[in-house]
Formats: structure tokens, sequence, C-alpha cells
């Protein structure tokens, strides 16, 4: 639980802090809640020589809506995501480990660790959102497709920081949220997020499922999308497209679940999550 | 506050007699929850150095070469020792069970390792230096090539011919084998119409206090003092004294406050005596404090049985004869008693039941793993939990409801004779289990429980009636010509009046947490007319009071506090002769109301103990040949055990798709005897049923086959926090043991060694339409759905070992991701 030592800096604006996360090149890393980071060099799994603490960089922080997106400056804690009314994504931040987890944890941390087994990364896929990334060269928008590039990976550059990140407002549809884990302050073992769009007829006008730890990136559950879309919400077309679930996974065994299991839980989870959405759409 | 029926110590109504059996809040609360009690790392001596332990990667390994040059030199490191240094100790880490005709194998454990290791985590090397960052630094640095040997982690296959041998000078990895038995048990089972069968894997678990082990080591003039995180600082000075060769009049041990210890601290580590080396040979204050990482991979764990059961029983359901045989996983070395452990299985083998016959075979184990030894209960949930689960199975193939086939066994007469050599003191399991069906209303249940079923929801309820064993204990029994732990078991407790009145109590117990100062004060005030705020107690130091044996066996109440009793009564003795000297009275019609000693029949002649104490230190007037003072010391050693005992009932639900297990409703009636405090009692049966929760269906320590520790964090290792836990409905009844003065009997496991059939059985009664009749903790997700596959006949995945756990296709260890998921890029 003693880290390497490293150097700290909290610049007090973006500009400072890209270039000091430019300055302290491959090793330097950005310190946002720092609860995933921190536990790493703890165990001194990671050893960044330099940490850039976000803390005092202004306008971090916030939710707004503009034009039907939610823009979300990326300091934004769990704890106001959870509380921030916006639907599927609150509803999984409030279950993210512990309160004092979500007090400090923030979403821009989150989404920028990358970590697949982590609730935010596979909502933002499922909400089809994307992210603002800010670098000496300017900014530029990374659309959740292209985030997450493999374990903890993802598409930032090492002298980029995630500032904002946007979700559509996703007016006129039902949410369901399914994580399965043995304590509840557990990373999901699987987790299912699922939004249904009903067309006037009942029947589905969209569907978009987003799947938790179930590979090294999260994943949309595609197959089980389009069995669904264009078809009836009915328990027995969800628990259809549901079997499709975890087609083109490829989900990492561990202590507590063997691939196989997390496959089997993909497809009851999906099926709830869809459940659920649907019956809230 | 808020609290219904507790009240706060200082509102109480002074005047003694009558604060034994109140909910008295504890005296100790406010210093520990909010944030100022202190705690061995929050202690700062000068020119203290840290130090920092380079352990082994290897579980089973020949050390070759040890470079420590690259350590040496780097910034601020004063020295750095491996086992080469340490030749000077006069003796290794004693293991203290040694029973008479049994040989027992014990290698030379030292401090750190010399020529070989046999567990990742064995220490190699310390280093001491000024700053506790740059220390772990240069741990890094020390370079120790390994001629890897080959691993074995299973204690059956550590049994086979041909099996990797840990302990050549052995030849074997058998460390003992010996057997507790009575009656007639050949024909126990020979005149059984039914006999059930079971392998239970009782798996290992962690101990896992809040505080990690620490501890600082002080050389001065010729004196050692340690302060050590421990449940057992006398004990602790022994073992010094013993290693390093000294008087124990130039050793000090204090425990100060310890944040939990659930048997993890009942141990002397080689770290204590590590520390109180360097300390010496530096002649500079030493500190080491354990990480969590340090913490879970050594310091030792529990359980870790494998378990064949037989009962045997007519067709009208009594039972005629119980045989366990135990494989103890004892880990590569041990530490003061681990070997010891699966003889409190042995004590309980017969349950709570008339079983005519009863035998034990154990058989220790040596595997490449770390030490197992005392984790709360301590082999008695082993014993209990293979007991009342092949229970359930007898009745079930008889055809009999499962509370009917303890009922009709049940003891009913106490004392109780049995077979293996045990009086259990006093019980009246028909009326716990009557009181915790009153609350559970079974009836109801079942109702409920078909209707949920047509629904396709899976409840079930399970049952757990124990006794335990407890109150360690009688010398006579536990000590060398007896079981042959070597050394005796009685408890001291001095109790010493202050001329104004106040009191101190000394007591030979080291509290960590189970709230003493309050339940021992308020002994001692209905003995002596005052409050509890009136008297301070004072423990965990060994320059400080008697003699000690030190908290361990839920013994400090049945025999720490009936010392305390003892002592207090010796003092009022006293009181009551100096009293009727004053009023010219009889001693024995000197009466304690309320507070005042006074003439029975005459209440207006009387004095308060503080006017007794004014007598006692200003001796102008006492009886004839009496001393002065006021100050009584007991040494009490119990005749017997004593035997808690009590019915636990536990309703779950499984989703039988996911195999997820929530625990609805639990129902706790434990009879430990009259209560002191109730609040503590509840206190500590909440805390052991989590205890037991934990292990039933979140706890498991896994190594994986090449000994590698895979739960090395409490990410891995699933210690369930109160989010995870339902609310418990508890209550008593109190029988009263004869074996002390107080009639009390211990608690502190008592809910541990009750909970874990309980769980398991719900599960299983649940499960039971699906055709599940059995499965091992912990009832992870993934192992109920699986065991629910193969009785649908559909298979459930590849199979795991119990022992070096097959991971799955990534093979990694890590439960979700988190800190032990490699660091790979992106920005955090």
């Amino acid at each position: 639980m003693i880290p390497v030592g490293f150097d700290y800096v909290a610049p007090q604006s973006l500009e400072d802090a890209i270039g000091a996360l430019a300055e302290g090149g491959e090793e330097a890393k950005l310190l946002a809640g720092g609860h995933s980071l921190l536990p790493l060099m703890k165990l001194r799994l990671a050893a960044p020589t330099l940490l850039v603490d976000l803390r005092r960089v202004p306008g971090l922080t916030g939710i707004e809506r503009q034009n039907g997106v939610f823009r979300i400056r990326a300091m934004t804690t769990h704890h106001q995501v959870a509380t921030g009314g916006l639907g599927l994504a609150s509803e999984a931040a409030a279950t993210i480990a512990d309160q004092q987890v979500r007090n400090r944890g923030t979403i821009g941390g989150s989404l920028a660790h990358g970590d697949t087994a982590a609730d935010m990364p596979a909502v933002l896929l499922a909400y089809e959102g994307d992210v603002a990334a800010r670098g000496p060269s300017g900014e530029r928008t990374i659309p959740a497709a292209e985030l997450f590039e493999d374990y903890l990976t993802t598409a930032l550059a090492p002298d980029e920081v995630l500032t904002e990140v946007r979700l559509p407002s996703m007016d006129g549809y039902g949410f369901g949220y399914q994580k399965f884990n043995r304590r509840r302050e557990d990373w999901a073992m699987v987790g299912a997020c699922a939004l249904v769009k009903k067309a006037p007829d009942g029947s589905c006008e969209d569907v978009r499922i987003g799947l938790t730890h179930m590979g090294s990136i999260p994943l949309r559950a595609s197959a089980a999308e389009d069995a669904l879309r264009g078809r009836g919400l009915d328990s027995d077309a969800i628990a259809g497209a549901a079997e499709q679930a975890a087609e083109g996974t490829g989900p990492p065994g561990d202590l507590n679940a063997t691939p196989e299991y997390k496959r089997h839980l993909a497809r009851v989870l999906c099926r709830r999550a869809l459940e659920e959405a649907a019956g809230r759409a | 506050m808020g609290v219904p029926g507790v009240e706060a110590a200082e509102r109480a109504e002074p005047g003694g007699n009558g604060y034994v059996g109140r909910s008295l809040k504890r005296k100790e609360d406010p210093r520990l929850i909010t944030g100022r009690a202190a705690y061995v790392d929050d202690m700062t001596l000068p020119r203290m150095l840290y130090a920092a332990i380079v352990r082994s990667p290897e579980a089973h390994a020949r050390i070759v070469s040890i470079d420590t040059t690259a350590a040496r030199e780097q910034p601020g490191v004063e020295a750095v020792f491996t086992g080469e240094d340490l030749t000077d100790l006069a003796a290794p880490c004693p293991m203290v069970w040694s029973p008479p005709g049994v040989e027992v194998h014990v290698p030379d454990h030292w401090p750190l390792a010399r020529d070989k290791v046999g567990y990742v985590g064995q220490p190699v090397a310390v280093v001491l230096g000024h700053d506790k960052y740059g220390v772990v630094d240069a741990a890094e640095q020390v370079i120790v090539e390994y001629d890897p040997l080959p691993v074995v982690v299973d204690p059956e296959s550590a049994l086979e011919e041909g099996a990797p041998i840990i302990h050549d000078e052995f030849g074997t990895n058998k460390v003992f084998e010996w057997s507790l038995s009575g009656g007639d048990v050949e024909g126990a089972f020979r005149d059984a119409d039914v006999v059930i069968e079971r392998r239970v894997v009782n798996h290992r678990t962690a101990g896992a206090a809040i505080e990690p082990r620490g501890v600082l080591a002080e050389w001065r003039h010729g004196k050692l003092t340690l302060w050590t995180s421990t449940q057992i600082p006398h004990i602790c000075r022994v073992i010094l004294s013993i290693q390093l060769g000294l008087d124990e009049h130039n050793i000090r041990v204090v425990a100060p406050d310890v944040g939990g210890g659930f048997g993890s601290k009942l141990q002397v580590y080689g770290e204590e005596v590590l520390a109180c080396w360097c300390a010496r040979k530096l002649g500079r204050p030493v500190k080491w404090t354990a990480t969590r990482s340090e913490e879970m991979a050594t310091t030792h764990h529990g359980r870790d049985q494998i378990d064949y059961v037989r009962i045997g029983a007519k067709r009208d359901g009594t039972v005629t004869g119980i045989h366990a045989k135990i494989i103890q996983d004892c880990g590569a070395y041990h530490l003061i008693e681990g070997p010891v452990i699966p003889t409190f299985s042995a004590c309980v083998m017969g349950g709570c039941y008339k079983f005519d016959a009863i035998q034990t075979d154990i058989v220790g184990v040596f595997t490449n793993k770390f030490t197992t030894d005392a984790i709360r209960g301590a082999g008695r949930p082993e014993a209990t939990h293979m007991i009342e689960l092949t229970m359930d199975e007898l009745a079930a193939e008889l055809d009999m409801d499962p509370l009917e086939l303890r009922r009709k066994n049940f003891i009913d007469e106490f004392p109780s004779e049995r077979p293996h050599g045990f009086i259990y003191d006093s019980g009246d399991y028909h009326g716990t289990l009557d009181r915790c069906l009153e609350m559970l209303d079974l009836e109801a249940f079942r109702r409920e429980q078909a209707e949920l079923r047509e629904r396709g929801i899976y409840r079930g309820v399970g049952f757990s009636t124990y006794v335990e064993i407890c109150g360690l204990g009688p010398s006579r029994a536990l000590g060398p010509e007896g079981w042959g732990m070597q050394g005796g078991y009685f408890e001291s407790a001095h109790v010493r009046v202050h001329p104004t009145g106040s009191i101190t109590v000394y007591t030979g117990t080291s509290p960590h947490g189970q709230g003493h100062e309050t339940g021992f004060a308020q002994i001692v005030a209905d003995r002596l007319g005052v409050t509890p705020d009136a008297v301070d107690l004072i423990y965990g130091d060994t320059h400080t009071g008697p003699f000690g044996k030190n908290t361990y066996g839920s013994r400090s109440l049945a025999v720490g506090g009936e010392a305390i009793a003892r002592a207090a009564e010796k003092v009022q003795d006293k009181a009551k002769r100096i009293v009727a000297h004053q009023l010219e009275a009889a001693p024995e019609d000197i009466e304690l109301v309320g507070g005042r000693f006074q003439v029975r029949g005459s209440p207006d002649k009387a004095m308060t103990l503080a006017q007794v104490a004014g007598e006692a230190y200003i001796p102008a007037d006492l009886p004839e040949g009496m001393e002065a003072g006021l100050d009584e010391t007991c040494f009490y050693d119990p005749s017997n055990f004593v035997w808690p005992f009590g019915a636990h009932a536990c309703i779950s639900e499984v989703d039988v798709e996911t195999g997820r297990v929530d625990v609805v409703r639990y129902i706790a009636v434990d009879d430990c005897g009259p209560a002191i405090n109730p609040l503590l009692i509840d206190g500590q049966i909440h805390g052991g049923i989590v205890h037991a929760l934990g292990q039933a269906l979140y706890e498991q320590v896994v190594y994986d086959a090449d000994g590698q520790l895979v739960t090395g964090t409490l990410v891995d290792y699933a210690l369930p926090s109160a989010a995870d836990v339902p609310n418990f409905d508890t209550d008593r009844t109190e029988t009263p043991t004869p074996t002390n003065t107080l009639g009390v009997k211990g608690v502190g496991e008592a809910a541990t060694i009750a909970c874990s059939p309980a769980v398991v059985g719900s599960v299983l009664d649940a499960l039971r339409p699906l055709g599940v009749t059995e499965l091992n903790m912990p009832l992870t997700p993934m192992r109920v759905w699986q065991a629910i596959q193969e009785a649908e006949g559909r298979g459930g995945g590849p199979a795991e070992t119990e022992q070096g756990r097959e991971l799955g296709e990534q093979g990694g260890g890590a439960a979700g991701s988190g800190p032990t998921a490699p660091p790979e890029g992106g920005a955090s």
C-alpha cells in the first residue's frame, strides 16, 4: 500500500494541465477522483512519475442540457450523475461501488480509465454518446464506439484531457440497467443496459444494448438489438432477442465466473434489462 | 440514544446492585468511533527506523542466493538482514501443542527463511531505514535467486505417494494423526438402519481484521518494549523471552488499542520477534506495519478442512453414532497452535445430540500455503457445519421433518457426560428452538414458500441447532497432560479500590473490540456499590497487573470476568469487615444495598465504598490483624469448559436463473447464560453471523495450482459489507452454567459456529425440488448455478478443483477488474 515516488502538480487551467502532461511524457497521468489510479499505484501495479491533478482546473464540473444533449463536464462525480436526472446514466452511476467512491469518483476519470468492468463505458456506448478531448493541438470529439480500444486502453492520447461527456437525452426511450455482482460494491461480473423506444403501434422502433465486462472493451449486443428492432416487445420476442446477447463477445474468465457462465448471465441480464426498458418506454 | 432498552452509562442510576443485565452503551466507543484510539501504527519514537520485508514470490523453492548490495546502497537504508544474520536467535518460532504420545512434525520456522521457502509471502529479508517509503523501494532492490521446487497445494494430493515433500526431514507431508473417540463406534454403525455419508469441504478463510498487524520494538538500557497489535501480550512475552534468550522482567509487551483480531492476532508472528531482534541489533526503535496485501498473504488463515462425515441412525430417527475424518490443511509451517484447531472440531462432533458413539480421526497436512490457525470458532464451525447438514440429509433420507429429527435426539438432561469424555454443563436445546420457531412462524413460511414456487421464486429455510465449547479452559484438561497445550488456561484479575473510592481493575484478558471496559465495569460496580463510570479497566500491558492468559476461545467473560467477580468479592468481603468494625456489627450482617454497605435491619447505619476506602488507606482503626489497603487479586482456573448453544434459522431466496443467493431473513436465538450486557451480546451475535455468512456466501482464500495467492486484496477476497447482509432478529434464553458464579458462557464465537449450515441449508431447502442436495461453500452464484445445471442434467461448465482453482480462459485472478488488473496505457 506504499506507492513508488512521484511528482505532483495541480495546475489552475486546462492549458497548464495539458502542458504539464505533454512535458511529463508517457509516464505522466491525470488525476481526477483517483479511485482507480491510486489503488493501482498503492499496489505498485502503476508507477506514474507525475500526477497532474485536475481539481483546481475551473469549469470541469456540472451537467447542462443543450439541444437535446446532456453535456456532463468530466470532473462531475458519480454522485452528481446519479442524482442528475439522466435516466439510464443516473441509474447506472448510482450502482458504482459505494457512496464514498461515488462522492470522489468522476465520470471522466472512469471513461478515461477504460475499464471494461466499470459501469459507465457500456452506458456511453448504448447512448451512442461521445466525449470531448483537448490536447496541445486543440479539441476533438471521440465517438463512444471509437473510445475504447483494449483492456484499460482508450483512444485518448497521453497528452489529451477528456473534458466533457455528451449523452443524447434519449427522450421517449425507456431504459433498464442490470448489474450482476457478488457484493453491492463490486465491479460488475456482467452488466447489461438497454434503451428501448416504442413505435406508436407498440413495436420496437429502436433498441440499444450495452454489455459490461463481456470482452476487453464494453460491447453492444448488436445481434440481440437486430433481432428486436422492428418487432413486437412482448416477452417472447424479448426473450428470443436476449438469447443472442452473448454473440460476438469474448468475456474474460476470472475467479468468480467462467466465460460460459458470463455468456449465460449476459443473456439473462439482457432479457431483464429489455423487459425493464420496454416497461418504461 | 434512540435504541430501545439501551442506556447511557452516565445516565444509569447510581448505587450499584443492578448494573449487570443492562444494555449500557460501551464506554470505549467514543474513543474508538471518533478516531481517537491509538493503534501501533499511530506511535512514533525518536530515531525510529521503518522495516520493509522482502517476501518470497515462490511457493516452494530453494534459496540459491540473496544479494542485498543494491538495497544497502539505497538512500536512507540503515541495514538489510537475511536469515543468515539471525543465527543468534535462541529458538525458532514455537508451536505449543504437543499431546502426550502423539508425534507432531514441527519444522524449524525462523522469522527469515533459511535455505528454502515453503509459501508465497514467506519473509526472506528485512530492510531497515529512515523512511517508510524508502525501505519499500529498497526492498525491491534485494535480489533473491530461487531454484523452484514442485508445489503441492491440495492436502489430499499432498498425502499421496509421490507428492512433493515440503520438509525433507520428515519424509512425509503428514503433520500428525490422532483420534478422539468414545463409545462403541463400530457397533453404532453396525446397528444403524441408515448411514448418511458426506464429503464436506470447509474452505480456507481469512480473519480480515480492519487493523492490519503492526509492531514497534524499542531496546533501551537492556530492556525491550514491544508494542504489538495482538490478542495475547502475555503469551507473546513468554515466547519473546524464549526466542531472544531474555528474562521476562526485561521484556514489556503492550497491546494498545487493537482493531479487531478474530483469532488472527491470537498469534506470535515472526515479524514480532524480528522487530525486537532488529531493535536490539541496531539500538534503535523499529516499526513495521503490514500492508493489506501482506495481511491477506501472511496473517494466519482459518478453516481449510476436508471432512468425511458419517451419521448412523435407526429408522425411527434415533441417531446411533457419528464418525468424522478431518483432513486439516496446516500450510507449510506452524505458528503457535495451528495443528490443535481440528481438535476443537472433535470436542463438539456430537453436536447437541445423544450420540452414544463419537469418533473423530484427524490428519494434519503440510501444503505450500500459508499457515492455518485459530479463526473465530476455530474448528467448531467446521463441526457444526458437517453435523447439521448431515442431519438434514438424514431427515430427507428418513422422510422425516428435520426439526423433528433434531428434537428426537436433543440431549435434555444436564450435566450430560458425552461418550468422548466431555461434560456438557447445562442446556435447554428445545427452549432455544421453540423461541426461534415462534419468531419464524414456520407454517406461514411453508405456505409462502409453496405459493412463491408456483411463481418460479425459490425460497428455502435452513436451521442450525448447535452447541459449542468455550471458556478456555480448565488447565488440567487443556494442559500438557491433557490435550497437550503447553500452558495454563486460568485468568487473572486484580481489583484496586483507590483511597477516595474509585476503582481500577487489571485483567489478564486482552480485549480488541469486545466491550470489556463496559461489561467488566458492570460486574465490579454491582459488587462494590459504585457506578460503572467509577470503574476503569487496565489491560494489554505486561507491566501492569498479574500474568494473564489473554483473549481467545470466548474466554474473556467466562474465565476473565469470573476472575474479576471473585477478586471484587474478596474486596467486598474485606469492605464488609471494615464496615462491621466501624459500625459495631457482625460482618455477616453487612449488606450492600443501593451503593451503601449497611447493617441489616438498620439501613441508616451505613458506609459508602469511599468511606470504607478512607478507613483502609488511613488505617488508624482497622479490625485487629487486618492489613491496610483495599486491593485484591484472583487467579481463576475453571473446573470445566462452558457450553453455549442455540438455534438459528435462515431464509434465503435463490435466483435460479443466475444462482444468486439473497438472505431474506435471519433469526438467532442464543443462550450464553445470564446476560451481563445484552447490547454487547447482540454486537457479538451480529458480528458472528456476518463472519459465517461471509464464509457461506462470499469469502474464500484461493491459491492457484502454483501456490500463488489469487485473493490477495479485498477486491478478490469478498468480505461482505453492511450493504450485503440482512437485518438480524435476535433473542436469548438464559440457562446458567454451574461452572462459574456468574453463570455465564462465552458468546464471541457462538454465532459464527452456528450460522453457516443454516445458510447452506436454506439454499438446499430452496433447491431441493430441482434435485440439488449438496453444496460446498462459498455459495457463489456460479457454484449454485452449476449445481442447478448439474441437477437438471445440463452440466454446468468446466469443473473447478477446490485447491488450485482452474481459472477461466484468460486465467486472470481479478474478480471484476480494478486494482489487480494490469495497468496498460490510457489516461486515468
